[in-house]
């Protein structure tokens, strides 16, 4: 007899199968005519320019570094909040359990608060964000000409 | 009877594949034609009557295009990339709690089979790791392709994915806390009175877990992964034939299940309001077996019928909200919904041990008291050009 887990693994299998057939049977029905222009990278129509391996904005590594912490954390936090509500140990302690479990997710989620508080107040959290620029233009014409003009008209309607 | 129990599984499990599939093949045209809906427009209706075999048009012309990799990529990578997207998406319907359970009679015997692929007591965590695991599949697929477009949207998505799921665990635990167990379908049962449903135990939790939702399935507003504006087509932008239809697929597979999800999280899964009496009438009327079954049958719909909705609001919310700047996605992510939760968690224990289930009412009605009477204001805009 299977366990659950061998039921699951089935269904990873039926999920790889699934895959399996459906590129096997696209390849047989797909044309494949390669050249030399099809097969370049895009980049919206200009001649590619130098390999894909760019400097990106560290900021990401900082991003994945904190979410490690916090989800190894977040982790830790999963088997406590299962055990939090019992009604069986909450009976056996007289209550105590409760108050216990919830000082020390307290502390926990206090230390974790403090790591988020931490990384804000240093500014790791912190994007650019764009400033838009507005178009400047040397003419004569006043600024509030288009509003005047409305102003002028729009009362004179029958 | 071993035998027996095990065909009806691999059944079952046949069934769930099935219905995944064809859920999201369809989405796709209920998607175009919500769109057509809210724009006024008819959407998809060449194709058969109403329209209704376009997705198999759409899945024809996939399997017919030319499938190009470029010379730059590295190859197996870039077909390793969709096949994970397309692996993970399937993978998580597995513990989803469909309906109650089928009654078979043998040899005198009543025979409970749930109506679900699996029923593990770990339920939850299998669907928060196999969610996690996503993000490798647009990862690997940007990176292999060896495009500027393609690894930025990559990072991009790694980087919002990673962010929203902290969130997402979160609002997650304030739910295990009231239920203490991580079996899904033991969620759902703890939810059988309507009042009781998470969504009015947990409102802020439910809004926390949807935000992020939309955020681990790429959906606008939180598209940025693949924002045609900036990005061409994201990490997706060289792919093309069986390897973009597995991408677009994953999409729309992560949509139903995550619906499945906050359906039977937050709105009681299969459950809805005097089911007991209808059971206790059907099995009154029809007998043990027959009724129960129909009973199971009508918890199913519901069921569906909650999907439905979220499906729907998903494609609602995406003609709606337009796309965020990244670093507001950034900053809602990190100083907004995480605080939020980590707060949520601790007044939902502090409620749980004077059992008052309600607690985090609280903190949604300070939230509208100060966002009522705080006088910011969204700044005035700046449309005209000025002038020198």
């Amino acid at each position: 007899m299977l366990t659950d887990f061998g039921i699951i693994l089935l269904f990873i299998l039926a999920a790889f199968a699934f895959i399996g057939i459906v590129l096997f049977v696209a390849r047989l029905l797909r044309p494949n005519r390669p050249n030399e222009e099809k097969n370049s990278t895009y980049e919206s129509g200009e001649e590619p320019v130098g390999n894909a391996n760019i400097q990106f904005n560290i900021r990401y590594y900082v991003v994945a570094l904190v979410f490690v912490l916090f989800d190894v954390e977040l982790v830790f936090l999963f088997p406590w909040a299962t055990v939090f509500g019992q009604v069986r140990l909450i009976n056996e302690t007289n209550g105590s359990w409760g108050w216990f479990a919830l000082t020390e997710a307290f502390l926990f989620v206090g230390i974790l608060g403090l790591g988020l508080a931490y990384v804000w107040a240093k500014g790791y959290l912190d994007w650019v964000k764009p400033q838009p620029k507005i178009p400047r233009v040397d003419t004569n014409v006043p600024a509030d000409l288009y509003q005047r003009v409305n102003d002028k008209y729009s009362h004179s309607k029958p | 009877m071993d035998l027996t129990v095990l065909l009806v599984k691999g059944l079952i499990i046949l069934v769930i594949f099935g219905i995944t599939l064809l859920i999201a093949t369809y989405s796709t045209y209920a998607e175009r034609k919500v769109a057509a809906f809210l724009q006024d427009r008819l959407g998809p209706n060449r194709a058969g009557p109403f329209g209704l075999l376009q997705p198999i048009a759409d899945a024809g012309k996939m399997f017919f295009k030319e499938d190009f990799i470029p010379a730059q990529a590295s190859k197996w990578l870039f077909i390793l990339g969709p096949c994970l997207a397309m692996l993970t998406a399937l993978m998580s319907s597995a513990v989803i709690p469909f309906g109650d359970s089928i009654r078979l009679a043998w040899d005198g015997t009543n025979y409970d089979i749930p109506m679900q692929a699996i029923e593990i007591n770990i339920g939850v965590l299998y669907i928060f790791g196999v969610v996690s695991l996503g993000v490798y599949g647009i990862m690997v697929g940007g990176w292999a392709s060896n495009n500027k477009f393609s690894l930025l949207g990559a990072i991009r998505a790694a980087s919002q994915n990673i962010s929203y799921e902290i969130a997402l665990g979160l609002s997650l635990i304030a739910i295990l806390m009231m239920t203490g167990s991580l079996s899904l379908r033991a969620i759902v049962n703890e939810q059988a009175t309507f009042f009781e449903w998470n969504v009015f135990t947990q409102p802020l939790g439910f809004i926390i877990f949807l935000t992020c939702a939309f955020a681990e399935c790429n959906r606008t507003p939180f598209d940025l992964p693949e924002c045609e504006t900036e990005l061409v087509g994201g990490y997706h932008t060289e792919y093309s034939s069986m390897k973009l239809g597995f991408y677009l697929f994953a999409e729309y597979i992560n949509m139903f299940v995550s619906s499945a999800f906050i359906s039977s999280l937050y709105f009681g899964g299969y459950h809805y309001p005097f089911m007991n009496a209808v059971h206790d009438g059907l099995t009154g009327s029809l007998g043990e077996i027959a009724g129960h079954n129909i009973a199971t049958a009508i918890g199913t719909v519901v069921f569906f019928a909650k999907i439905f909705f979220f499906i729907f609001f998903f494609m609602w919310v995406r003609w709606t909200i337009p796309r965020f700047r990244y670093d507001q996605l950034m900053n809602l992510g990190w100083k907004s919904l995480i605080p939020l939760s980590i707060l949520n968690v601790v007044v939902t224990g502090a409620g749980l041990l004077y059992d008052i289930k309600y607690t985090t009412w609280l903190i949604v009605v300070v939230m509208v008291v100060l966002a009522l009477t705080s006088n910011a204001r969204a700044p005035k805009s700046q449309a005209a050009p000025q002038r020198a």
